[in-house]
């Protein structure tokens, strides 16, 4: 087999699309890029957020689980309702992925509880608002919740419910129970990305700016596209607390109802997973006055320059020594645990197609372990995401993303404040990028593939072509890969390990990269029977 | 037995024109089953004297599983079989799925079974194909001859036009075909010539033209057919004929939907132009 270095992307992109109809390939080709970086981080554009071919075993998920499994799911005390057949809310039961910790045992968590309306066919034909009011009454009989979140599934919007009009009128009847539906119908949209800007819109109208009462403490810092998964957001927390940085909210791994209420009154909103939330961020900080940038707490480097970033923000000395202090503390054991890794893992190769920006940040710990990402690409992101921010003017917003309401959003006349001075302005410079984000391709290496919304098909190419020494993908793509003899790391989940952002979570994962990289029972994947029979016989007539 | 279905833009008088048909297929000594496939549920009132109390899905809903066809079955004139499938209020849930679960649960319940010995079954479908629940009654046979109800009216010819296509797209698979046009008169201008034009156009025939008549009003304000209300009256012959005539149709054909350019030019050439 031809060495990594060897193969030339051509030939590898050509082979992709080649059992395509032509017009399939075609379409296909537009988003399999050979990744160049030219000046000023120019790179090739990519196709992204458009409609999978029907027929292609797609890695993508849905509205609803955008919506409800990634942007709301980790919040614990909003009590959230699948309105739907039971499926959907089983499913998205995040119990085992995102994590959570009440701060005392008295104090709600509805995580371990997976409720939906589980609508049957009964309802399909006569509608579904009288179970959903039904269900509503009940949660709040039992839980008492401060705040309802009602989801919407595919048959949802089929047959008209109007969950919007059976939260006003349910709030009504319990005002003091914030409620609210989102129109998430799975079949919004061309993924799941659709869902995040849904629950970005109701977040921001219908929670964001109801409690005006701000957190305690110096340097209050929202951080917008944490989801805690793996107990990543416990890491960050851990460190913020250490650097002395008050975490305001985070949205919304380990989040409570009224820190997102009142998350207008922070200082600073900071962006992990820029495709899920940025939405949310450019309207707060028009509203607010809240200014945001991009940062990154995966990678042990990251984290310090994102560290930094924050402290340069502020530009208080206080705060910056200690952010300073913290690193140096931190960097020791990170760095023992990356040598020894790296030992073994230098010079192997990765391929990660995950997310909306997972397939970026994790880029960061392999590089760490001296690792090469021969491939990435993401499931659900747009061209911003891939080619930097810069290019948002030239998207074209087509039919599907105009199907998603895109709120109009004016300065609130009491509580916008301009967080900066021109003081501020000046010291920070030009050079201080805000509403930043480069994408992931002018961080990739030259030659490398950039493949939007890859499939199985494409998949299973890619690995017989280039046999990477590790995979990053989700469970549905985790067996058929290691059936290749090839691990694969989830990064939706974790397979339950992690966490792997901040600085512990570094040493997790080259301490777990390092361990799936060097066992040999991948080696043993390959049955006996391919190499040599195990049995002879012969015709009984001969 | 003949399974059938009615279908017509909304208002064009199918469930007057099916009931007064199935009145005279009953005095012929027929058995017949009528089906209600609006969720008004107003498609065998004439027939029962009054409307139909315990629809298909209403019985459903508060029985649960434990439905027995005689819950669900009302005799009407003459011994016809009446059902209402049911449905939600206007405005919620979906009267398509509704008609689906219906239909099925009728054929679980032995409705159609032999032993009941029935020589027709009719459904009265609501207004224009919408969505695959109203197609129910002609996919995969449930309903193999589809009679239009029409009248020289623009939009009921486009109505019946579009029906036409649905037909084709079910005939294609399947055992469903197009027995002919109904003209429910409307008294518009050369409206006996028009609607044969139209029926040859589409591929089958103008079975049968059925004048306006006040006595159709006048039964129908005393929940009854015509030929129930006033045996002796001249529209009670015109729906006898009627009857008579699908009774010994053989012309089954998959339709040929024009296009609208073909069903303006065809209005103009015997409507609006004259």
């Amino acid at each position: 087999m031809k060495k990594t270095a060897e193969i030339k992307p051509e030939d590898a992109a050509k082979e992709l699309i080649e059992a395509y109809p032509v017009k399939v390939g075609r379409k296909r080709a537009k988003q399999i890029i050979i990744n160049e970086v030219g000046l000023e981080e120019q790179v090739p554009e990519v196709m992204a957020n458009v409609r999978t071919i029907p027929g292609i075993i797609t890695m993508r998920g849905c509205s609803y689980a955008g919506c409800k499994g990634v942007v709301l799911g980790p919040t614990r005390d909003i009590l959230q309702i699948t309105h739907g057949p039971i499926g959907c809310g089983f499913y998205s039961w995040l119990t085992r992925r995102n994590q959570t910790r009440p701060a005392g045992m008295k104090d709600p968590n509805y995580m371990p509880y997976a409720m939906s309306t589980d609508m049957q066919e009964e309802q399909i034909i006569f509608g579904g608002e009288k179970k959903l009011k039904k269900a509503i009454e009940e949660a709040i009989d039992i839980f008492h919740p401060k705040a309802i979140g009602i989801f919407s599934t595919c048959p949802v919007g089929l047959i008209g419910d109007d969950v919007h009009a059976v939260a006003r009128d349910m709030e009504e009847k319990h005002p003091g129970i914030n409620i609210f539906g989102f129109s998430c119908e799975g079949y919004k949209g061309v993924s799941q990305s659709a869902g995040h800007h849904v629950a970005n819109n109701k977040v921001f109208t219908d929670v964001v700016g109801l409690i005006d009462t701000p957190k305690q403490g110096k340097y209050k810092v929202n951080i917008l596209g944490e989801y805690n998964i793996g107990g990543d957001a416990f890491e960050i927390e851990r460190i913020f607390e250490k650097a002395g940085i008050t975490l305001h909210s985070t949205f919304s791994g380990n989040s409570v109802y009224e820190e997102f209420a009142s998350a207008h009154t922070a200082d600073l909103n900071v962006v992990m997973c820029h495709r899920s939330i940025n939405y949310l961020a450019e309207m707060m900080e028009k509203k607010y006055g809240i200014p945001w940038f991009k940062v990154n707490f995966v990678g042990a480097e990251a984290t310090a320059k994102s560290l930094r970033k924050i402290a340069e923000y502020y530009g208080d000395k206080e705060l910056k020594d200690n952010v300073e202090k913290v690193i140096e503390e931190e960097l020791g054991e990170v760095e023992a645990a990356r040598k020894d890794a790296a030992s073994r893992c230098a010079g192997k190769t990765a391929m990660l197609f995950v997310g909306g920006s997972r397939a970026h940040h994790y880029q960061e710990l392999f590089r760490e372990l001296g690792m090469k990402t021969i491939a990435a690409g993401y499931e659900f992101a747009h061209r911003d995401d891939y080619e930097g921010r810069k290019v948002i003017p030239s998207i074209r917003v087509d039919a599907d993303s105009r199907n998603i309401e895109e709120l109009k959003v004016t300065q609130d006349p009491e509580r916008y404040r301009d967080r900066l001075t021109e003081e501020d302005r000046k010291r920070l410079g030009d050079e201080f990028k805000f509403k930043n984000y480069e994408g992931m391709m002018p961080d990739m290496d030259k030659n490398t593939l950039v493949i939007d919304d890859l499939n199985h098909h494409e998949m299973e190419v890619l690995i017989e072509k280039y046999r990477p020494d590790i995979f990053c993908a989700g469970v549905k793509e985790k067996y058929v890969v290691q059936k290749y003899g090839i691990p694969l790391k989830q990064l939706h989940s974790y397979d339950y390990g992690g966490p792997y952002a901040g600085f512990k979570g570094a040493v997790n994962f080259y301490h777990d990269i390092d361990e799936m990289l060097s066992t040999k029972v991948w080696s043993l994947v390959k049955a006996p029977w391919d190499d040599s029979p195990q049995l002879t016989a012969r015709y009984a007539c001969e | 037995m003949r399974k059938i279905a009615i279908y017509g833009k909304g208002g064009i008088g199918k469930s007057t024109t099916t009931q007064n048909t199935v009145a005279g297929l009953a005095e012929m000594g027929k058995k017949v089953m009528v089906v209600g496939c609006d969720p008004k549920a107003d498609s065998t009132r004439l027939l029962l004297g009054g409307l139909h109390q315990e629809t298909v899905l209403d019985t459903l809903r508060n029985e649960g599983e434990d439905v027995e066809l005689e819950d669900i079955r009302k005799p009407g004139y003459r011994n016809t079989i009446c059902v209402e499938s049911g449905g939600p209020e206007p405005g919620v849930g979906c009267a398509g799925r509704g008609i689906i679960t219906s239909i099925n649960l009728l054929e679980q319940l032995g409705a159609y079974a032999p032993k009941e010995a029935l020589d027709y079954v009719f459904y009265d479908v609501l207004g224009d194909v919408v969505c695959g629940g109203f197609a129910m009654p002609i996919r995969e046979g449930k309903a193999e001859e589809i009679y239009i109800v029409c009248s020289g009216e623009m939009m009921a010819m486009y109505a019946a036009n579009n029906i036409s296509k649905g037909i084709v797209k079910f005939a294609e698979g399947g055992t469903v075909r197009l027995g002919g046009i109904i003209c429910n008169s409307r008294k518009v201008d050369n409206e006996l010539a028009m609607m044969d034009a139209f029926a040859k156009k589409l591929g089958t025939q103008l079975i049968h033209f059925v004048p306006r008549d006040n006595m159709v009003q006048k039964a129908e304000i005393n929940r009854k057919t015509v030929i129930e209300f006033d045996p002796a009256h001249v529209q009670a012959e015109e729906y006898r004929q009627l009857a008579r005539k699908i009774d010994g149709n053989k012309m089954l054909v998959v339709p040929k939907p024009m296009t609208t350019e073909e069903l303006e030019s065809l209005l103009i050439e015997y409507g609006i132009a004259n």
